[in-house]
């Protein structure tokens, strides 16, 4: 089955929350709803459940248009940041809740009961009240019921978001062969690019209620339509810098200046923007074809396995990000060095001309 | 700015006669100098709260003392300690401007407006509030407010410490790592004793100097961010820092070999006195074990999956029932789905009922 | 959240329709009725227009300057209640211990008043304050105050004061309370952290939360004490003369008493309207400043 947003649009009191999106999701995948706060992906997921109803706009599962139909009436299951699940009850009788609503025979609920829970790895803990359990645990109750379900579409609004940092990472590398094990559409809400990438599926990259690109995971990663997408899409946050492309050198707002090699080879003469992520700013000597800038460390963040270098190059604030330990001290002057093969090239109005080729 | 002793401190919700073994805080005498900056680390229910509120006055210990400069402030109030703390939340004065939030500790001492202004004005220009001081506080964002909150704190010139409880709960993403290296440049700008708490290993190895590892109420290890990550003297500490975790996989460890599943991993030192009938395990972090093509030499594994981070890949391959995480070299492509592990012997470690075992040389 | 459309709702709601329309909707289309007609209740009507309504606005008239006294005097009985009833409340509320079973206990005893039928209280004080055989009364006149309520109108007014304030303080209180107890924590750690003395902890951190429930507070006390009529009419029947006679005193007389009921019915719906405008003003205030609260947190 198949679940479309066709041209929404929703208003609340005059405020637009949500801007003219249309989406079409397949069944058996994952859609990851990426953006910041306030963004709009809790709108879409409302939507798509039929929480809400549209402004203006239509909502079609197979074809057909059910933008007015209660929630009650569809194939929807929905998790919740807060882990959400009826206190008084046992973990068994939390899971078995939906189908119990649904009346289904006693044979078949335990039945279904106990794969959810074999799948989410609650089978010792059925006996136990949500409250007895651990955060994690509370909130794979919460996945399980609404798995067990069977619905057709599976929303997650930023489910790991109240979890420690540790179970939030055993969590997420379960989520997907969970998602596998199922075969309905899952829509997971979260705000950091990292989780994106983790659960793989598709993006869809959200700002200010519009939907600013739709595509595989990789694809949105390293082909951002818009420089917007690329700066939802980075964490550490996307360094920029503008630059004239004139006479076969690139002119960096700021001072510096450099044979227009690599990526800068192919464009026309004019003004652009580039965006680089913390990984694709390196830290070294001014070598040969690379282009420099002359920069001060702010401070330096140091993870044991990497070292965030916060640097000042004329007024921009950059960070980059390098293997192992370095330790540089504030007001440490240094080379921050760019490779023209690898960074993006963004026109004035924010689409891109150029990204990195490789794989 | 104050050392901070802590004496065989222990606590327990119960009262002091509840049985030891329930002790929200176990036994505990360490020592944080003056001017460092410390972050408790560890999941929910460790104890990283209980001794942050110990620390701020909320808590009487059961048991132990407090100690700042080597003073005895176990029996004082909160007030009295004269210590700064960051909630989970902003926590400002709805009814005030910017500039009447940060002059309020010191409004309360008495101090004449000319040294509030000049006093507020120097610590607004330092957390980039300069602009706003003006504004009434409810209305900026909240990374501007948690700012605010610590202003407060900055503004007394004497504060002994300051206490960060999982200040950047509410911040986003993006903001959060502005905030973060603020909080780092202030701590290396001021010289104050700072104290975070948070269950985020990231925000603690990068905020921190010693980070203090705790798990059920100890302390498991207390290091630099490059000794824990480097040699953790404990295997929960292997697991909790690094992001994936350290691989800890049941060995058998005799001289300088280790034995996986009938392959045998060079090792950097001698390991001759292990205690008898303890549950063996190394520890190599995915860091340390790489990808490459399959060779008898190696010890091969299934590929299960392959997370690409963006600026790195991680793969979770499986040995049978053992399941690693390593690290896939940049432009490796990665064949049908058996692979080599390449293991760095200088980054083994080996485990003797979880705690770190040092071999000869 | 939009409801959906489920016409089988209709049915059940016909029953309640019915009986509210029977109990409520056609007596007060009765009253607009007779406000505009001039009749002596023997179904025989002769149109009047706006005629009560002019006479009752007209101060020069007898209906139009009893009414407006009485309104005056409604006035400031609220205004006086509320002085006495909010600060108190609020001061009860702040002396409520937090935690442990005295909370229960509390609100137990601050609950009781509040759970008394009106004409009871009426009747408590109305006994309470006799010279005669009345505790407060016999009292206060041993002390050497000459109290007698029935023929001292400053007297009577104070009476029926401290009576309201006997009855209703508890519910500024409760509310006021509960707003209180949704205060995190963290905030008087912070307090404490700044050396704030006592005073700035009431004015900076707990005035401010209380805002939205202290406005829910007076907008309720205002209406009930706009619109009181049982307590004072046990204790002082509108007397000495007409100095406790209140609007909704005066209406009972002149349908009643006079059975003019033309007059009584256009001070009725007059009555009502001020009632709504207050609230409706009082509703937009709160709502406003709500919204701007929230509005403003979009940041800098």
């Amino acid at each position: 089955m198949s679940v479309a947003l066709d041209n929404i649009s929703r208003e609340v009191s005059s405020v637009s929350w949500i801007r003219d999106v249309s989406l079409t999701l397949e069944r058996g995948t994952l859609s990851v709803l990426l953006g910041p706060t306030l963004s709009g992906k809790t709108s879409i997921m409302r939507l798509l459940a039929g929480l809400d109803k549209p402004t203006s706009g239509r909502v079609l599962v197979d074809g057909k248009d059910v933008t007015g139909i209660d929630i009650r009436k569809r194939s929807v299951a929905m998790v919740y940041q807060q882990f959400i699940n009826y206190p008084t009850l046992t973990v068994f009788e939390n899971i078995a809740s939906p189908l119990r609503v649904q009346g289904k025979p006693r044979a078949e609920i335990e039945k279904r009961v106990h794969e959810a829970a074999k799948l989410l790895k609650l089978e010792p803990f059925l006996n136990r009240t949500p409250l007895q359990l651990s955060g994690g645990q509370q909130q794979r109750t919460a996945i399980a019921r609404a798995l067990v379900k069977g619905a057709d579409l599976v929303l997650l609004d930023e489910p790991l978001a109240n979890l420690d940092y540790k179970l939030r990472e055993e969590l997420r590398t379960e989520l997907p062969r969970i998602f596998e094990a199922s075969g309905a559409i899952f829509v997971y809400a979260t705000t950091e690019p990292s989780e994106a990438l983790l659960l793989g599926g598709r993006t869809i990259c959200m700002w200010e209620g519009q939907a600013l690109q739709v595509g595989a995971t990789p694809e949105v990663y390293r082909r951002p339509d818009t420089v917007r997408v690329a700066e939802v899409f980075s964490d550490p946050p996307l360094n920029t810098v503008g630059i004239e492309k004139k006479n076969g050198s690139i002119q960096y707002a700021g001072g510096e200046s450099a044979p227009a090699t690599g990526l800068f080879a192919g464009l026309q003469d004019g003004h652009y923007n580039v965006g680089f992520r913390a990984h694709q700013l390196e830290v070294a000597s001014a070598a040969l074809g690379r282009h420099a800038f002359p920069a001060k460390v702010s401070v330096t963040e140091i993870t044991g396995s990497e070292s965030f270098v916060h640097l000042n190059r004329n007024g921009y604030n950059w960070v980059s990000v390098l293997q192992g330990i370095h330790e540089f001290l504030p007001g440490q002057e240094l080379n921050a060095v760019l490779n023209p093969d690898d960074l993006f090239i963004f026109d004035t109005s924010g689409r891109l001309v150029a990204a990195p080729r490789s794989m | 700015m104050a050392r901070i002793d802590l004496v065989d401190l222990a606590h327990s919700y119960g009262g002091a006669t509840a049985d030891t073994a329930s002790y929200a805080l176990k036994p505990m005498t360490m020592t944080w100098r003056q001017g460092g900056a410390y972050a408790l680390l560890g999941p929910s229910g460790c104890g990283k709260t209980t001794l942050l509120n110990i620390i701020s006055g909320i808590v009487t210990p059961s048991h132990g003392k407090v100690l700042f400069d080597g003073v005895d402030i176990t029996p004082l109030s909160t007030r009295d300690r004269n210590i700064a703390q960051v909630f989970q939340f902003p926590v400002i004065y709805d009814t005030m401007t910017v500039g009447q939030n940060l002059a309020f500790p010191l409004k309360n001492r008495g101090l004449s407006s000319n040294e509030i202004d000049a006093r507020v004005a120097e610590i607004a220009k330092l957390l980039d509030l300069a602009p706003f001081v003006g504004r009434k506080a409810v209305r900026l964002s909240a990374d501007a407010k948690q700012k605010i909150s610590l202003g407060r704190g900055l503004v007394r010139s004497d504060v002994a410490a300051v206490l960060f409880d999982e200040p950047l709960t509410v911040i986003d993403p993006h903001l959060k790592w502005e905030l973060r290296s603020k909080l780092k440049a202030l701590h290396q700008a001021l010289d104050l004793t700072m104290i975070y708490v948070t269950h985020d290993q990231t925000e603690a190895l990068t905020f921190a100097d010693t980070v203090v590892v705790m798990h059920d109420g100890r302390v498991v290890q207390s290091g630099t961010p490059e000794e824990l990550f480097a040699k953790p003297a404990h295997t929960f500490v292997g697991y909790f820092i690094g992001s994936p975790g350290m691989n800890i996989v049941p060995a058998e460890v005799k001289g300088r070999e280790a034995r996986i599943d009938r392959h045998v991993l060079a090792l950097n030192s001698t390991y001759d006195n292990l205690p008898p009938g303890a549950k063996i395990e190394i520890g190599v972090r995915p860091e340390f074990v790489s990808v490459a093509p399959p060779a008898p030499a190696l010890l091969n594994a299934k590929i299960e999956r392959i997370d690409d981070l963006g600026r790195v890949r991680f793969a979770r391959v499986r040995i049978g029932d053992v399941k690693f995480a390593a690290r896939v070299p940049n432009g490796f492509a990665i064949p049908d789905n058996t692979a080599g592990l390449v293991f760095d012997p200088a980054h083994i470690h080996v485990y003797a009922d979880s705690v770190l075992v040092e071999g000869r040389a | 959240m939009d409801k959906t459309i489920n016409n089988k709702a209709w049915l059940l709601v016909l029953p309640v329709f019915l009986i509210v329309a029977f109990s409520a909707i056609l007596p007060l289309m009765t009253v607009v009725n007779y406000s505009v007609q001039d009749t002596f209740g023997n179904n025989q009507f002769f149109w009047n227009g706006v005629g009560w309504f002019k006479e009752l606005l007209d101060p020069s008239t007898d209906l139009g300057s009893r009414f407006l006294a009485s309104l005056g005097r409604n006035l400031l009985f609220s205004a006086i209640i509320l002085a006495i009833e909010v600060p108190l409340g609020i001061l009860v509320a702040l002396s409520m211990p937090r935690e442990g079973w005295r909370v229960a206990a509390c609100l137990v005893i601050l609950a009781l008043p509040l759970l008394i039928p009106w004409n009871v209280v009426g009747t408590i004080w109305q006994i309470f304050g006799r010279p005669d055989i009345g505790l407060m009364g016999y009292t206060l006149n041993k002390m050497g105050f000459d109290y007698n309520y029935v023929s001292n109108s400053f007297d009577a007014w104070a009476t029926i004061v401290v009576m309201d304030v006997w009855h209703w303080t508890s519910l500024v209180a409760l509310l006021c309370y509960a707003g209180l107890k949704s205060i995190p924590d963290a905030y008087y750690q912070a307090a404490q952290i700044d050396g704030a003395s006592r005073w700035a902890v009431f004015t900076a951190i707990q005035l401010p939360k209380m805002k939205r429930v202290l406005l829910i507070a007076v907008l309720l006390r205002f209406m009930d004490s706009f619109m009181i009529y049982t307590e004072p009419f046990v204790v002082t029947g509108g007397g000495p003369g007409n100095s406790t006679t209140f609007v909704s005193i005066e209406l009972v007389k002149i349908a009643l008493g006079q059975f003019d009921l033309g007059k009584a019915a256009a001070l009725s719906i007059v009555y009502n309207l001020v009632i709504l405008i207050v609230c409706w003003v009082f509703y937009t205030v709160m709502t406003n400043a709500d919204n701007e609260r929230t509005q403003t947190e979009g940041g800098a």
